[in-house]
């Protein structure tokens, strides 16, 4: 049984967790306040670049000679997986979510007898991966420094993804993020980049049709690596949303459990109080009677 | 008649730039400058390094751009750009700045033709700026 001075100094350090996780979540929701609009201001650009791809693609004639890109290399042997995390943790099942939807796509890869690369974004995907699929993993990039997504770390990775294209080091591309639903949803998402998949894209092509200037395929063949930076950026900002999302609401369930065990540890702390009250008590009407 | 149409300016960041009384712009078009008014044919054309010009009835505008891509439909422009900058936010130091990271790019070797063409337009215009 602990003593009282024991009991009371532990209600003191939960009291003082209580106070981080719950400063932790208020700036988390302003953080997450932040990251969701930009989420959203960054939705048309992305909206529209797909529509143009749509428009354009519709209109290729011949397949055969389209670009890479868009139609694939034709193989589908070597698998590049881009992993995206955060860089902090306590955060929930945020990293996690996303480390289990790539495990289970990478045993389906390796168990059909494909090769498997690995792109890890983010200090927390790394760390997670490593030790299973260390030796698959090819690079690691981490944005510590900025502070928020910005367009220019998400053209960072898209660059290295077509450099690798182009000297064919892989065949398909799939990156894994979060998709920010709400504050309690994050559903973890595998999108493929490379070879462009449209199917899943909703088709809201005009019939009409366009001049284009210069030609289609020299307007695709520089558009679609665009495409790639535009469609990882769109995962960053999705992601940073739903880590604020998710830090914020284990951060929640933190200082609720913390109020929990404050209200049980005081109990029990003033049971055992009035025990001792008792005791003493007892012994001084025992000690009484004696006389 | 109005002879006015909509512009969109987008960048990845956010919407940059949206207005409806629009009655002429022109865009540095890959092959081209190209002046776009009313009721121009659906267009699809990408940017090379200039100015684009906005000319409306609340007054008239001026933007750098170094890439994109132009759309004009149903009497709407939109222009995605990852790189775009108001004339009249560009002063003389940054002007020096934007320069100086073009003329390093230039210096640069290993480069497609393509590419370095889109550099040295990218310094022409760059030194126009004053």
């Amino acid at each position: 049984m602990a003593s009282l001075d024991d009991l009371k100094k532990r209600i003191a350090s939960v009291k003082s967790t209580q106070k981080i996780t719950k400063a932790m979540k208020m700036v988390a929701a302003a953080k997450l306040r932040k990251a969701q609009e930009s989420a959203e201001k960054g939705r048309p650009y992305s909206e529209k670049m797909n529509n143009i791809i749509l428009n354009l693609s519709s209109g290729v004639s011949d397949k055969e000679n389209a670009p890479k890109l868009l139609s694939g290399t034709g193989n589908d042997k070597v698998h590049l997986c881009v992993v995206m995390t955060s860089d902090r943790g306590l955060c929930g099942g945020f990293n996690s979510n996303i480390i289990k939807k790539a495990k289970s796509y990478f045993s389906k890869i390796l168990s059909e007898g494909k090769e498997l690369k690995i792109i890890t974004v983010g200090s927390k995907g790394n760390d997670q991966l490593k030790r299973m699929y260390g030796d698959k993993i090819i690079e690691n990039i981490s944005f510590k420094e900025s502070k928020n997504a910005n367009y220019f770390d998400a053209d960072k990775v898209g660059k290295i993804v077509i450099d690798k294209f182009e000297s064919s080091e892989f065949d398909i591309c799939t990156i894994f993020y979060n998709q920010f639903k709400n504050v309690i949803t994050q559903i973890p998402q595998a999108q493929q980049i490379v070879p462009l998949n449209s199917e899943d894209s909703e088709d809201n092509t005009s019939e009409e049709s366009y001049e284009f200037e210069p030609d289609e395929d020299e307007i695709l063949s520089n558009l679609l690596p665009k495409n790639i930076s535009t469609q990882i950026f769109k995962a960053m900002l999705e992601n940073s949303a739903s880590e604020q999302g998710s830090r914020m609401s284990a951060m929640d369930n933190a200082t609720r459990n913390a109020g929990e065990m404050v209200d049980k540890l005081t109990i029990q702390y003033n049971r055992s109080r009035q025990a001792a009250i008792t005791k003493e008590l007892i012994e001084i009407i025992s000690g009484a009677e004696s006389l | 008649m109005s002879e006015e149409f909509k512009i969109e300016i987008v960048n990845p960041e956010k919407s940059f730039l949206v207005k409806d009384d629009v009655s002429e712009v022109v865009v540095p078009a890959y092959e081209g400058e190209m002046g776009i008014l009313k009721d121009h044919i659906s267009i699809i054309s990408f940017l090379k390094p200039g100015i684009i010009k906005i000319l409306s009835k609340s007054g008239d505008e001026s933007y750098y751009v170094e890439d994109g891509i132009v759309e004009f439909k149903n009497n709407t422009l939109s222009i995605l750009t990852s790189s775009i900058l108001n004339i009249a936010d560009i002063d003389k130091s940054k002007q020096q700045d934007l320069l100086k990271l073009a003329e390093e790019e230039s210096n640069k070797d290993k480069k497609s033709d393509q590419s370095n063409y889109l550099i040295n337009q990218k310094i022409e215009v760059l030194k126009t700026l004053n």
